[in-house]
């Protein structure tokens, strides 16, 4: 029986430039940085109201799984804006949406009213986009 | 103005300014600041300003003071800064409150926590791919870790 989702992967162009992203913009924090080589940390990032639940910044870097061809592809899918990768929720998203905005986010989806609630889209620094949104309480 | 425009403008200038307080208090946390002097500059009395400011955040200016204090003290401590130091950095004025309202947010003391993310450091510093998902070390060739075996069950 699955219990619970603890971590994601998320593709980035550049950690440094993503985490300084998720945690200056998005105000996540980061739970652990460990090096694994010259290129690459396994960095992982978490809000402070749901512990035990990870986002991994992973590199778009060659490694066993991905060949030089994989990586350029992957690369320029996300820069093309081509992932979604998951939905963020907040107390209230004209709150959020303003104070994200005035840290610089670019937002290609203003606040919306949706039949499970407010939603707006951005993206992150690499390309990637995720939902923001205030959940109706039935589907919160 | 249409009646949409004059219907919106003051919700966006409540809004901005319940924003405003939250972003000063994340730039501020460190200083003696004086909460409803917010609420003045906004033409709110203090209890409205209150009640809005939970509204949106879900804690009151001041709750949501100490949260920040205590998220800024987490990573302080996770940065080796001694306790009465961070006490100190983050705008406590006393040791027995920090450690107080440290405790009811994370459930240790200031000083445990500064235990255990030392330790975490020290884990990192000499074995780091004990922290790292062997599916995923995998992908960058380190494999040094131990395999599982099935006969451990």
């Amino acid at each position: 029986m699955i219990t619970r989702m603890t971590h994601m992967n998320i593709y980035v162009l550049d950690q440094d430039s993503a985490v300084d992203f998720y945690t200056n913009k998005l105000g996540l924090k980061v739970i652990i940085d460990a090096p694994m080589n010259k290129d690459a940390r396994w960095l992982t990032v978490g809000t402070a109201e749901q512990p035990g639940f990870e986002i991994n910044l992973t590199p778009v870097h060659e490694s066993l799984l991905h060949s030089k061809d994989t990586v350029d592809a992957l690369r320029d899918l996300i820069k093309k804006g081509t992932f979604g990768v998951g939905i963020f929720t907040c107390t209230d998203i004209m709150a959020t949406y303003e104070e994200l905005k005035a840290k610089g986010v670019e937002f290609i989806k203003p606040p919306t009213k949706e039949f499970y609630g407010t939603e707006a889209l951005f993206k992150d620094d690499s390309g990637n986009w995720f939902s923001l949104a205030q959940l109706t309480p039935v589907n919160a | 103005m249409d009646h949409r425009s004059a219907h919106t403008y003051p919700k966006l200038y409540f809004y901005r300014r319940i924003v405003q307080a939250k972003l000063f208090i994340d730039a501020h946390y460190a200083e003696n600041i004086e909460l409803y002097g917010m609420a003045d500059e906004a033409y709110y009395s203090k209890f409205h300003f209150s009640r809005k400011f939970k509204e949106v955040y879900r804690y009151t200016p001041h709750q949501y003071l100490v949260f920040v204090r205590i998220e800024n003290a987490m990573r302080l401590l996770a940065s080796g800064m001694a306790v009465a130091a961070v006490c100190k950095a983050v705008g406590f004025e006393e040791l027995s409150s920090f450690s107080r309202l440290f405790k009811r947010r994370t459930g240790m003391n200031p000083s445990v926590y500064l235990l255990k993310q030392q330790a975490l450091h020290k884990q990192i510093a000499e074995a780091p791919l004990t922290l790292v998902p062997h599916c995923f070390a995998y992908q960058y060739g380190l494999v040094e870790k131990e395999q599982f075996q099935t006969s451990d069950i």
